[in-house]
């Protein structure tokens, strides 16, 4: 049996696994009766991707391309597909995904069950507006296409819904069309918060992705420092060939690598890095949109106790003073994150019914495991983010309570309906244990 | 160089599959015949959309020896001369089983061996008229020794070996290569009840190593390299120890 784990590496827990490999099978369910969950590269950081006690039901032998109508940028592929293994096939023809994440080292079907965003939501929202049909194969009533005019309700809980409505076998996803392989990436050094958000507003109108890095460690006047990245698809031509990991993580790393001075010179080595205020180059996709992908198994740097990665949005009159207290709170904790990562969501809504994004900034942070100090911390950015309204992301969570999940996605009452009575995982039962085993 | 025209034998194999993927991408046609239809048109149709062109299929149950030439035969029409050919059908069997009840064991050996031997002897004579080609057949690091934990399937590669060893003296002067491939454990559909440990490989792994090995001529190679070494130390072993052990 294969050996399975989040990327966080937190939980950790046994996990058994059964495989698919053709999508004509049918559904190889548990005999036991346990409940199984549609597993792909499992990327997801927390336990969304696992399901303790159940079975994982491991679809990356589903990786089968159907379809490809190079006039439109349609694609039709098995949801075990990854975004590397689309890119590898549709960037030489002159097309590119509508939406990326920072790793192209998921599933077409965990990208789907995640409804994930990138750089680029100001412009595009999330990846499920793409997304035009999947097929679905359930225990109950067997096997349906899925769109927005064919079982939608089913359509619209699939995209976003944890992989919980039932195994994705393909999707049917329509992509960008690119010159090239090239970005005009540029990067801009910013002091403060304020001054991030102007940046945030006057880029989003000029640039199709923008992302920001920010010195979590920074305090008092320096808070809120960063390097702002924004870029458009060059025009020049450039190799379409996508670059393997030249680097690997071989083994966990000791425990005490990244301590809060290690943390806190990494971040300000990196800012101080720019010395100009703008720095402009063209340079291939992967680096920009996937600079970790570069380095396997940067997950390990963590060491055998994992990470903890925490995404929360803020809507977006709250913002400033949400991040303001959140950087704070982070900050004055001595727990700062290596990388954080903060966005200015768009307004263009997804068709997803437990959909994550939603206009205004997002923040993302990944914390060592140090037990319960920094369970605690998040717990604590928890209630920052609860009282303004805001929301954490699943795909990224492995401990905000019931109660917290339940405020942040009041619509999961009505996405139990479309629960395949046979799915489940740890973080479902997790945030919702009343309803378990009523669902 | 002209593109190579390749028969695939059990296409549908997890190991297959990636290596028809990797020749197909180095511009190979291809042909390809595995038991299952719906399975085969689903490999099938992923090549043509990752490498455009279009394959040729034949669904087939190579257990049937009578069909032997005629799938040859068609295969060898559709890429209007093949050069390479493929043999990569094979089950697992469950050794258990194959152990209490020859019928059982007779299935492995009819699978993995006989109908091996007749495809080759079709493949080889058909390769040696015209005086050039490359033979690849899938073994095994299980065919290197018997063990109590699966001397059924490894009787079935270690005859498969033999007979390709036996092939490739027989035709290195006709221009015709013979290259034996012994994987070691590979992450698929065949071992997917399994254990992994340290030592599975991937199955693009070893399909990077087959392409590999096509192009560069070698004899035998084990896949990935450290069973060359792990297999020379048991090989080593002698048998009034060997015996003893739990393997």
């Amino acid at each position: 049996m294969q050996r399975y784990a989040s990327w966080g590496n937190y939980p950790a827990a046994p996990q058994r696994g059964r495989r698919i490999d053709w999508r004509g099978d049918a559904l190889p369910l548990p005999a036991d009766g346990t409940t199984f969950l549609p597993r792909g590269l499992g990327r997801s950081y927390g336990d969304s991707c696992l399901n303790e006690g159940g079975t994982l039901l491991d679809a990356t032998g589903l990786d089968h391309w159907i379809d490809f109508d190079e006039e439109r940028g349609l694609l039709r592929a098995e949801a075990g597909l990854s975004l590397a293994g689309v890119l590898d096939v549709a960037l030489p023809r002159g097309w590119f995904l509508p939406v990326t994440p920072g790793t192209k080292f998921v599933t077409l079907g965990g990208a789907v069950a995640n409804d994930v965003h990138g750089k680029n939501h100001h412009r595009s929202g999330t990846l499920g507006r793409f997304v035009e049909r999947i097929e679905l194969v359930r225990s109950d009533c067997g096997r349906l296409v899925c769109s927005a005019d064919e079982n939608s309700d089913l359509w619209r809980a699939t995209i976003g819904g944890l992989g919980l409505t039932g195994l994705m076998t393909w999707v049917e996803l329509r992509l960008r069309g690119v010159r090239g392989p090239m970005i005009d990436a540029e990067s801009v050094r910013f002091s403060s918060l304020d001054e991030f958000f102007e940046l945030a507003v006057d880029s989003d109108s000029r640039f199709e992705y923008t992302v920001a890095w920010v010195d979590c460690s920074a305090r008092d006047r320096s808070l809120g420092r960063g390097l702002f990245l924004r870029g458009n698809h060059a025009t020049v031509p450039g190799p379409v060939a996508a670059r393997r990991p030249r680097l690997a993580v071989p083994f966990d790393a000791p425990a005490l690598l990244l301590n809060r001075w290690t943390l806190r010179a990494f971040n300000a080595l990196y800012y101080r890095r720019q010395r100009r205020k703008v720095v402009r180059r063209t340079m291939a996709y992967d680096p920009f949109f996937y600079p970790l992908d570069l380095l396997q198994g940067w997950n390990r740097l963590y060491g055998r106790r994992g990470f903890l990665q925490y995404q929360c949005l803020v809507p977006l009159e709250a913002g400033r003073d949400a991040l303001h207290s959140l950087f704070s709170r982070i900050s004055a904790s001595g727990q700062g994150s290596f990388l954080a990562v903060l966005k200015l969501f768009g307004d263009l809504p997804s068709p997803g019914l437990l959909s994550f994004p939603r206009p205004g900034p997002t923040l993302a942070l990944d914390f060592p495991n140090r037990g319960r100090t920094t369970l605690a911390l998040l717990d604590e950015l928890d209630s920052i983010v609860r009282a303004c309204g805001g929301r954490v992301y699943p795909a990224k969570d492995a401990r905000m309570s019931a109660q917290s999940f339940q405020a942040y996605f009041p619509e999961w009452r009505e996405f139990t309906r479309y629960i395949d009575p046979a799915c489940s995982s740890s973080f479902w039962r997790r945030v919702t244990p009343r309803v378990e085993g009523r669902a | 160089m002209s593109p190579r025209r390749v028969l695939v034998l059990g296409a549908t194999s997890a190991i297959a599959r990636e290596t028809s993927r990797r020749l197909a991408r180095g511009g190979a046609r291809l042909f390809l015949v595995a038991r299952n239809a719906e399975r085969l048109a689903t490999v099938a149709r992923d090549l043509e959309v990752r490498c455009g062109g279009s394959v040729g299929t034949l669904a087939a149950d190579l257990n049937d020896e009578t069909r032997h030439g005629e799938i040859v035969e068609r295969a060898d029409l559709a890429l209007e001369g093949m050069d390479t050919v493929i043999v990569a059908h094979g089950i697992l069997g469950d050794e258990q089983r194959g152990q209490a009840s020859y019928a059982e064991a007779e299935i492995v050996l009819r699978t993995n061996f006989l109908s091996a031997a007749s495809l080759l002897t079709v493949i080889a004579g058909r390769l040696e008229a015209r005086g050039s080609g490359t033979i690849v057949a899938i073994s095994s690091v299980a065919g290197d020794r018997g063990r109590a934990s699966n001397y059924v399937y490894g009787a079935s590669k270690g005859a498969l070996s033999v007979f390709l060893q036996g092939l490739r003296n027989r035709l290195h002067r006709r221009g015709v290569r013979v290259v034996t491939v012994k994987p070691g454990f590979v992450d698929t559909p065949m071992t997917a009840h399994l254990d992994k440990g340290l030592l599975f490989a991937r199955p693009e792994t070893v399909a990077r190593g087959i392409v590999r090995a096509i192009e560069r001529g070698a004899d035998v190679v084990y896949l990935p390299w450290f069973w060359r070494v792990i297999m020379l130390v048991i090989r080593l072993i002698p048998e009034r120890v060997f015996k003893r052990l739990r393997l």
